[in-house]
């Protein structure tokens, strides 16, 4: 891309769990208010990837990550306070995890901890985020029961809801459509298109028809090597650079 | 059988609680309830007029496990909090095993301790005349709580599942305030039943707090008072008495009252976590 600006920069990242290697050198750059998405079978080190950007990876005592993670040309492992990375870079996680708080409470959850008490902040703030997620209308009337009483394609918009509560500049999403029904993918995807106007989108995925449907360019990870990146008009031609690419989005192998 | 085994305990508790009954119940008509519960004078050999007033015996019992209960509490719940989410794995070992034995001190070497290390140290630190009261008697049982505090609130938080803890920091939470408004929350119930435990131990205590917290039957002012748990009355007198007489059955009351207590402890415990659950 020609874009001079880079929202994430990463380079010849290197990640092993114990001594196991899991991402072999992997390099791309994301660009502000692009959709990019990560696509790959299973076990191919999508979800490593993800975590490497907002330094979630550091929960897993055995992780060791070489290489740069740029954000906003910030080295993410050269900060001092994290907690602003992730509040930056959210993240939605494949299988939903409702705090076991109200509705409310788990939208609430980041903005309070970021210091914001004002209840009619609070409420605006909740009611977008809410809004945003195409939650609202459903869950308008009980936003003080427990939001592990949601539906799982409910409590998986109330994590996007809750991932939006902190205004992130990246929004990460890790297959977010794996628990939920088709209309609603479509609705999130909806809100997606809508939402990049103001952030920039890493979307990790299985579907590679949802990868072609949202995203710009489009990132092909295989056992951890970059195979392929590029817009999607190459990598959804029926002629991409690499034949494996060709194959995997045609569903020939996998 | 093992349906034997499961019904067990409801038929010891209810055999305890008929032969308690049964050695108290033949004073019940002769007794005046007011006089009994709200009387500060136990005067129970008096060969003229023996008076079987359990007032100051209550107040005794509910104020060392209320102070006990206020150092404890704290302690425990921050031991537990500590343990769980804070110390590395070493120290977690090393604190665990510790502090399990602790919970192993038998409770008449507590109250040895209380004798003989708390007694001058409070005389000395507090300069009051005796340091068997009321103080030095909450600290002991404090001490025999938070063991019991510490493991059952570590176990409560152990079950919050990593994911909640996950999903928090990746929110960009700190630490604390996982623990505060994630851990706390989700753990509540498992943390109450910590806390109701330790009472429950706290109230239910004979041989600590009849060693170290005086023995003396009167209404505490202060916290340097000496005071008299109905728990250590029954086994300081229960031995003198002769079967059957007056003062044995009185004795026999003060069980099933306590006994009143502890189950209305039990439920209010369990009425709470409910009402918990329910929200």
């Amino acid at each position: 891309m020609s874009c001079a600006v880079k929202k994430i920069e990463v380079k010849d990242l290197r990640l092993s769990y114990a001594h196991r290697e899991v991402l072999h050198g992997v390099s791309f750059d994301i660009v502000p208010n692009e959709i990019f998405a990560v696509i790959g079978p299973a076990q191919s080190g999508k979800t490593s990837l993800l975590r490497c950007l907002n330094r979630t990876i550091d929960f897993c005592a055995n992780a060791f990550v070489s290489g740069t993670v740029r954000v906003d040309g910030e080295d993410v492992r050269e900060l001092r306070n994290v907690y602003e990375l992730r509040r930056k870079v959210g993240m939605v996680a494949p299988l939903p995890v409702g705090l076991p708080l109200s509705i409310y409470d788990n939208v609430a959850f980041a903005p309070r901890c970021a210091g914001i008490s004002a209840r009619s902040e609070l409420d605006g703030l909740v009611e977008k985020c809410l809004r945003q997620a195409a939650l609202w209308d459903e869950v308008k009337d009980r936003l003080d029961s427990l939001g592990t009483k949601l539906s799982g394609g409910q409590q998986q918009r109330l994590t996007i809801a809750r991932a939006l509560s902190h205004a992130p500049e990246v929004l990460c999403l890790d297959e977010f459509s794996i628990a939920i029904d088709p209309v609603t993918t479509m609705r999130i995807e909806d809100v997606l298109k809508e939402l990049r106007s103001q952030m920039t989108i890493v979307l990790v995925t299985n579907l590679t028809q949802q990868a072609r449907r949202l995203a710009d360019r489009t990132l092909f990870l295989y056992n951890g090597d970059v195979i392929e990146i590029g817009s999607n008009d190459v990598i959804f031609s029926g002629h991409p650079a690499n034949r494996k690419t060709y194959e995997y989005v045609n569903g020939i192998f996998g | 059988m093992i349906r034997l085994c499961g019904i067990s305990a409801i038929i010891f508790v209810f055999g305890i609680f008929f032969f308690v009954f049964r050695e108290g119940a033949p004073f019940l008509a002769k007794l005046d309830w007011s006089q009994f519960l709200f009387s500060p004078d136990w005067i129970p050999t008096s060969q003229t007029q023996p008076k079987y007033g359990v007032g100051a015996l209550i107040v005794g019992t509910l104020s060392v496990t209320v102070l006990a209960m206020a150092i404890a509490v704290p302690f425990g719940l921050g031991a537990a909090v500590f343990v769980s989410e804070f110390c590395g794995k070493a120290t977690k070992e090393t604190l665990k095993i510790v502090i399990e034995l602790l919970a192993a001190i038998p409770s008449v070497v507590w109250g040895f301790i209380g004798l003989c290390v708390l007694n001058p140290l409070i005389i000395q630190t507090f300069h009051t005349p005796i340091g068997v009261n009321m103080l030095n008697g909450a600290v002991l049982l404090a001490l025999m709580s938070v063991p019991i505090m510490v493991s059952i609130g570590e176990d409560a938080l152990k079950a919050v599942p990593d994911s909640y803890r996950e999903a928090g920091l990746a929110l960009g939470a700190t630490r604390w305030q996982i623990v505060y408004r994630i851990l706390l929350p989700a753990a509540k119930n498992g943390l109450l039943a910590a806390v109701l435990l330790g009472v429950g131990r706290a109230i239910g205590e004979t041989m600590a707090v009849l060693m170290a917290t005086g023995h003396s039957v009167r209404i505490p002012h202060s916290v340097f008072d000496p005071v008299r748990t109905l728990t250590a009355t029954i086994a300081a007198e229960l031995g003198e008495t002769s079967k059957g007489s007056e003062h044995y059955q009185v004795l026999f009351l003060i069980g099933i009252l306590l006994f009143s207590i502890t189950f209305a402890v039990n439920l209010i415990a369990d009425l709470a976590v409910r009402g918990v659950r329910k929200k």
